[in-house]
């Protein structure tokens, strides 16, 4: 009873290190945080041909990959699993022990790739990753190879001329006539 | 007894409000930084595959975005759950991507820029091809070709 109206003596708040605090806090987010931006796989499509006339290019220059409504993988005609595709892709393009039936050259390689309506989208984007894949570890072999960096870091000529050398030709066009040639 | 009161009947001593800006500031800085624009409400759920070959999208000004995927809980008594496109913020058909295109461009005042304009799809792992594919088509018809497949990074990870 005798405490009433007696007030305790409040101890002063230091505020000098409240800046300390405040700047601490900020590097903490300022490190943390990331600022979320938007990437993806870059694509061109093909420029829309009313009559579907097909162009012949000889077989021995196409990888032809289909995708079936069951997410199945086809490579030239044979099945195959998508961890696989990478190599393959590569081994193809570069086709260093010139077998009669792959291309000639990767200047004339072309990539063919047809999926189904069923297709789900995350087969399709898979496939299409592990085919941009392959041709960007090409490319980095031989801008190792020329200029001793990968091919990400180099100036735009440089790509240009490592662009001619392997040309990324994936062709998503209506089916091309693969039976002739 | 009335003096002891006397001596103890001090002010409470006043809180410095000195650092007060500062913290108003960094809160401030922070939101400025981790805050990202949507200017659109997404209606379709929208799980973006994984992938390695990622480039960053660098104008935003130059970027169209094309939503595929099942409607969400809350549109989904309407219009269903079989996988819709959503362009801005409304349900669309193949048949108004060129529309929607034409409105893009206009918001892009210096027509050289046009042709660097990039179209992302931002499309759910689990749609079927089919609706992907007629947005292509309706794309290329328009000869508006440059598409990124947004897509989440997994590293150097298979699938």
């Amino acid at each position: 009873m005798v405490m009433i109206g007696k007030k305790r003596k409040l101890p002063k708040l230091g505020a000098g290190s409240m800046a300390d605090v405040a700047f601490l806090l900020l590097i903490f987010f300022l490190v943390t945080t990331t600022i979320q931006s938007d990437a993806g796989i870059m694509s061109l499509l093909p420029p829309y041909q009313e009559d579907k006339t097909k162009r012949e290019i000889p077989r021995r220059q196409v990888l032809d990959i289909q995708i079936n409504a069951n997410d199945e993988l086809l490579v030239r005609g044979e099945t195959m699993e998508l961890n696989k595709l990478r190599a393959f892709a590569k081994e193809f393009i570069l086709n260093q022990d010139k077998k009669e039936i792959w291309p000639s050259t990767p200047k004339k390689a072309v990539v063919s790739l047809i999926n189904d309506k069923g297709t789900s989208y995350k087969k399709y984007l898979g496939t299409y990753n592990e085919l941009k894949a392959a041709y960007r570890e090409l490319w980095d072999d031989i801008a190792i190879q020329k200029w001793n960096a990968k091919y990400k870091d180099l100036l735009p000529e440089q790509r240009k001329e490592v662009r001619q050398e392997i040309p990324l030709v994936i062709s998503e066009a209506e089916p091309t006539d693969f039976d002739k040639g | 007894m009335a003096k002891f009161s006397k001596k103890n009947k001090k002010d409470a001593p006043a809180i410095t409000t000195a650092s007060l800006p500062d913290i108003v500031f960094m809160l401030l800085f922070f939101f400025m930084v981790v805050t990202k624009m949507r200017d659109s409400e997404l209606k379709v759920k929208i799980q973006v595959p994984t992938a390695t070959e990622l480039q960053k999208l660098e104008k935003k000004s130059l970027v169209s975005h094309i939503f595929i995927g099942s409607p969400t809980a809350k549109y989904a008594r309407i219009f269903g759950t079989a996988p819709r496109i959503q362009l801005n913020d409304q349900f669309a058909d193949p048949a108004d991507i060129p529309q929607f295109i034409n409105n893009e461009k206009d918001k892009v005042p210096n027509p050289k820029l046009h042709r660097a304009m990039t179209a992302a799809m931002r499309v759910d792992e689990g749609v079927k091809m089919g609706i992907v594919t007629d947005v292509k088509t309706e794309l290329r018809k328009i000869d508006f070709r440059k598409v990124s497949y947004l897509a989440a990074d997994r590293g150097e990870l298979p699938e």
